[in-house]
């Protein structure tokens, strides 16, 4: 071993505060994007369900489900997209959970680096890991007669849409990851809101079969608005409110969830270590 | 002006609930000194530590690192400090050269000085070829080496070390030690904290000894073995007239005896010099010895002596080197 030299004089760089701030935030965020391409079994088992759902829906319950005008194939595309979205926006509270029960958010933390930039870099690995299985998905949709009337103008807005409600999912996310206090939680509170909120929603079935009282939720619970606005965007269905609303619950997430998930790591002291 | 002392703490207090971690640490380390903070689990070593690298709020008492205040002026502290946790926190995707890099730019270091930086630590901690693997695939102890390396990318003037070697096996454990000292000699002050008498004998400038959240010894090495007392030497007698025999021999104030067992206990300082002298008065008055073994003075025994009971009842009650 060489001998440990004396100490080497290293000073920091000086810059403003913002080109820092944007310094972690990518350090971080390349960190997460690295763990995603070392360990793809994250992106398999991510898109493992939805193909799933959408091969049972689609060949299973599919021939029983009116849908009108549209095919059941184009009906249910939106709906599986969605759900796809939800799930891979969830993973910012397992790897945050995961951090935490290892010690490097403490190694972290112990540096002069912009405190946040850690769940940043979580949620833009929850985009870049989305945007992967959102390829793959659209390319399974083709395979079982997923046919999309959507022109340029409205491909645009389904990815701008997509990001905006990852980018919410992701925040909700992280508080998730900040209140579990074991990995096993971590793995399946996601699961817990996620799965029943997709399935009283437009996702699957038309709502007007429900019974009047889920009915209700389930038009107005922000999956629907979202998964209605990307439904119209990709086969042209009608939209109604759907599109502003689908807009006004993400950013209002994201505006309430992100400070506040930035307020609760920084607060977060580790008692039972 | 630099004051004398890295770190300076008075009548620090912590308490999580309704459970007093802290019950007023006083504290200083003398710039370049390696000082042991040594004591049994939850004496408050570890939240000492986590108070200074600022990851912790104390709820009174001051504690100011190289001269910034730990509460007022946290992130000049982290600027200066390096700080290496009980669990090896490496990034287990990236490789080791990545990790370093990391760490260097979050330091604020320059990309060219970062990847300087990152080139001779691999080198130091003998990482060169690991360096280039990803960290799942490390020993524990090269993981403890490539976390402490870590910690030193910005050469920071002060580091910690919580546990630096438990769980290591006693090659990795030489190996850290060895770093350590090398650490102290280029000028850095150590903090440690650590469970082992051993450890703390084999590295520390000075050792604070630490129990239930207050200092209840302190003192260089020398002067707390002193206090503390002495190797033990434990000879069993099992026939009957022998036994008697060696009372006699042996007898004197440092001398136990225990019929039951037929044990002979001798505290002694002398160590392998004593237990020579003392089996060759008994072999010259022919009593025949059936065991002998003689134990270095533990953190039990330490903790014994200076507080009347034991570590703690999760100890082994009687955890003694054999030698």
């Amino acid at each position: 071993m060489a001998k440990i030299s004396a100490l080497s004089p290293v000073k920091p760089e000086r810059h403003p505060v913002l080109f820092w701030t944007l310094n972690d935030t990518w350090l971080m965020a390349k960190r997460s994007i690295m763990h995603i391409i070392r360990s793809l079994d994250q992106v398999m088992s991510l898109i493992l369900f939805p193909i799933m759902f959408m091969l049972l829906n689609r060949y299973v319950l599919g021939g029983a489900i009116d849908t009108g005008d549209v095919s059941y194939a184009n009906y249910l595309f939106a709906g599986i997209f969605v759900q796809l979205l939800a799930f891979g926006a969830n993973y910012t509270t397992i790897n945050l959970a995961v951090d935490l029960k290892e010690g490097i958010v403490d190694r972290f933390r112990s540096l002069p680096m912009t405190s946040s930039a850690l769940l940043v870099g979580h949620v833009i690995a929850d985009l870049v890991r989305n945007a992967i299985s959102a390829v793959i998905i659209i390319a399974i949709g083709f395979a079982v007669g997923f046919r999309p009337t959507a022109g340029v103008r409205e491909w645009i807005l389904v990815i701008g849409l997509a990001l905006l409600f990852s980018l919410a999912i992701s925040w909700i996310s992280a508080i998730l990851g900040l209140l579990v206090r074991s990995l096993e939680a971590a793995q399946w509170i996601g699961f817990v809101f996620i799965f029943p909120l997709t399935f009283v929603s437009s996702a699957f079935v038309p709502t007007d079969t429900m019974p009047s009282w889920l009915q209700a939720f389930a038009e107005n619970q922000p999956l629907t608005h979202v998964i209605d606005t990307m439904r119209h965007l990709l086969v042209g269905t009608p939209l109604d409110n759907s599109g502003w609303l689908a807009v006004a619950w993400s950013v209002a997430i994201i505006l309430v969830c992100a400070p506040l998930a930035a307020y609760m790591f920084k607060r977060r002291s580790v008692v039972d270590k | 002006m630099q004051s004398e002392y890295a770190i300076s703490i008075k009548g620090l207090t912590k308490s999580f609930g309704k459970l007093n971690v802290l019950k007023g640490i006083n504290l200083q380390v003398k710039r370049g000194n390696i000082v042991a903070l040594l004591g049994p689990n939850g004496a408050g070593k570890t939240t000492t530590i986590r108070i200074l690298s600022t990851l912790l709020q104390p709820d009174g008492g001051r504690a100011i690192v190289n001269d910034y205040d730990v509460i007022n002026q946290s992130a000049k502290v982290r600027a200066n400090i390096g700080l290496t946790g009980q669990f090896a926190a490496v990034d287990e995707y990236l490789t080791g050269a990545e990790n370093l890099h990391m760490m260097g730019r979050l330091y604020r270091l320059s990309r060219a000085d970062s990847r300087k930086r990152t080139n001779d630590l691999l080198e130091q901690f003998d990482l060169v070829e690991a360096g280039k693997r990803p960290t799942r695939t490390y020993s524990g102890g090269m993981k403890r080496r490539l976390d402490l390396a870590m910690s030193l990318i910005a050469s920071p003037p002060i580091i910690f070390l919580d546990e630096p070697t438990t769980g290591l096996d006693p090659r990795s454990r030489l190996t850290m030690w060895e770093i350590i000292k090398q650490l102290a000699a280029s000028g850095t002050t150590i903090l440690l904290t650590t469970q082992y008498m051993e450890e703390a004998d084999h590295l520390a400038d000075y050792i604070v000894v630490i129990d239930h959240g207050k200092v209840i010894a302190e003192g260089t090495s020398d002067v707390l073995k002193a206090k503390i007392g002495s190797d033990h030497l434990e000879i069993i007698i099992t026939k009957p007239g022998g036994y008697e025999k060696a009372k006699e021999i042996l007898k004197g104030k440092s001398v136990q005896t225990d019929d039951d067992r037929r044990t002979i206990s001798v505290a002694t300082k002398g160590g392998v010099k004593k237990l020579k002298e003392v089996l060759q008065q008994l072999e010259d008055a022919k009593v025949e010895v059936e065991s002998v073994s003689l134990s270095r003075p533990t953190l039990d025994d330490v903790f014994l002596n200076l507080t009347g009971r034991k570590t703690g009842a999760e100890e082994p009650a009687n955890k003694k080197e054999k030698k």
